[in-house]
């Protein structure tokens, strides 16, 4: 293993970044469960708010994708 | 990753989205092609589907009208169908009433009339019953008479006529 | 890199799918050159052409099955827009059509093997966030003039807080694109990326590659559900969007 510090810098960062997702998945997790409860106590309400799901889990997967962004950057373009 | 080998601009770019040489391309026909797909949707696809759909709706519309009114008329005609039938039968009963009390009249003259015959015959059937009755007790009176001479006779007695005979009478009337 | 990866003997390229390539030659790309992406956008067009136009041209009240596609599409998408961004909303129905055909078809034609995701750059997504964003913001004021800015001073917090939200609201207001943008490339390039690399595996393993080709079997399922996710995600944020600037009623 020839490479230089900042090139391991790198992808340590990268790796640590990764970890962001997690908050991601805990939020869209969430927000599905839940919906899901919800929905089993008032399944007659449920399909009106699958457009609101989606959003909730669109501005929750958002930052993940993100954190996401910002290893692929660290990767290939610092 | 081995970008110096795959990089078309020969930079060191690992990741092709972030090669901003592209960007004018990219940008130019991605506008290119939302325009192309603007102009198709709005001028051909949206308003054709749109008045098919209208269409649709409008035909299901009327379908429904007139199978509401076809509807309407059977209901109508099961209606008249059975003010008929209660007409019928309201005439049938009158028709049959009538009959019935045409008949009863009928009847009861003709009882009447058998009644009448039969008291008479009744009447006249006693009355002969009585004569009969009468000669009978006359004939029994005129036999108990002959046998109790007889009898007096065959027992050695002398028959007085007029004493048997009052005799006979005292025991027939006994 | 090329370095550790000749030692290792293992060579994955996930981001060489994402290059982009002039179709004749190998000149370099100017911003009229006919590369990749305009093959692929152009398969979309043709693709959207097919779905929507040829299929309905009968124009039968008892609809073929291609016509009927087409309907559920128009269908979904109008009562979409209706349901989230009101009725005066309707009015932007077209522009929201366009985006949501071109995103989900794009999507949807990326998955097919060897192709390219023009969906997945960040270029491509960054214009459609962006036209979003201005479409929005010009509505707004255009519709109700200064007091589009009442969005941000929310009335129904405490005085003391309002200033506050109204900085918070407004970073937000400034990053949706950003976040609109990123949300679909950043899906699409993850998803096909990861494809890549499982299939990188595959090459290397003999005859144990059974399990990643399982894996990317499995994952090319994912993708086609995200695949449609992304897109109708897309398209509904931009009507949640668009209510702000012509919906009377805001959060």
């Amino acid at each position: 293993m020839e490479g230089d510090i900042a090139e391991m810098g790198k992808f340590i960062g990268a790796g640590l970044a990764t970890m962001g997702l997690g908050g991601a998945g805990i939020g869209v997790g969430h927000i599905a469960g839940n919906f899901l409860a919800g929905a089993l106590r008032n399944p007659s309400a449920a399909p009106g708010q699958m457009a609101n799901l989606f959003v909730g889990i669109a501005f929750a997967e958002a930052l993940g994708i993100f954190s996401f962004l910002i290893a692929l950057l660290l990767m290939f373009a610092v | 990753m081995a970008t110096e080998a795959h990089g078309e601009a020969g930079k060191a770019v690992g990741m092709p989205q972030l090669d901003f040489s592209t960007w004018p391309n990219q940008i130019f026909w991605l506008l290119v092609t939302l325009v192309v797909i603007y102009l198709v949707l709005s001028k051909i696809a949206l308003p054709r589907i749109g008045a098919v759909l209208a269409d649709r709706k409008s035909t299901i519309t009327n379908d429904l009208a007139a199978a509401e009114e076809l509807k309407q008329r059977a209901v109508a005609a099961e209606k008249a169908y059975n003010d008929a039938l209660a007409t019928a039968r309201t005439e049938a009963a009158k028709i049959v009433a009538q009959a019935k009390a045409e008949i009863q009249k009928d009847l009861d003259a003709a009882t009447a009339t058998a009644d009448a015959e039969i008291a008479a015959k009744a009447a006249e059937s006693e009355k002969t019953i009585a004569v009969i009755r009468d000669g009978a007790a006359a004939a029994v009176a005129e036999v108990a008479r002959d046998v109790a001479g007889e009898l007096v006779a065959a027992l050695g007695g002398k028959a007085d006529a007029s004493a048997v005979t009052a005799a006979v009478t005292a025991r027939l009337k006994g | 890199m090329a370095t550790e990866e000749h030692a290792g003997g293992l060579q994955i390229h996930p981001m060489d799918q994402f290059v982009v390539k002039p179709l004749f030659g190998d000149g370099p790309i100017e911003w009229y050159t006919p590369t990749n992406v305009t093959l692929w956008m152009g398969i979309a067009v043709l693709a959207m052409i097919a779905l929507l136009v040829l299929s309905t041209r009968r124009r039968a009240i008892v609809p073929s099955r291609g016509q009927s596609v087409a309907e559920m599409f128009y269908g979904f998408i109008h009562k979409m827009v209706e349901d989230v961004a009101g009725h005066e909303g309707l009015k932007f129905f077209p522009y929201i059509m366009t985006l949501f055909m071109f995103v989900f078809l794009s999507n949807m034609l990326g998955l097919i093997p060897m192709s390219f995701t023009t969906t997945s750059h960040i270029a491509v997504t960054a214009v459609l966030a962006l036209l979003v964003f201005l479409t929005v913001t010009l509505v707004g004021f255009y519709r109700k003039g200064i007091g589009f800015l009442s969005m941000f001073w929310v009335s129904s917090a405490p005085l003391i807080l309002r200033p506050i939200l109204a900085i918070i609201e407004l970073i937000s207001y400034f990053v949706r694109p950003l976040s609109h943008s990123i949300r679909l490339g950043g899906n699409l390039m993850a998803g096909h990326a990861v494809i890549k690399v499982f299939a990188g595996f595959a090459g290397a393993m003999g005859v144990a590659s059974v399990v990643p080709i399982a894996a990317i079997a499995a994952i090319y399922g994912l993708e086609l559900l995200v695949a449609a996710v992304q897109a109708y995600v897309f398209t509904i944020l931009t009507c949640v969007y668009l209510r702000d600037a012509v919906g009377d009623a805001h959060h």
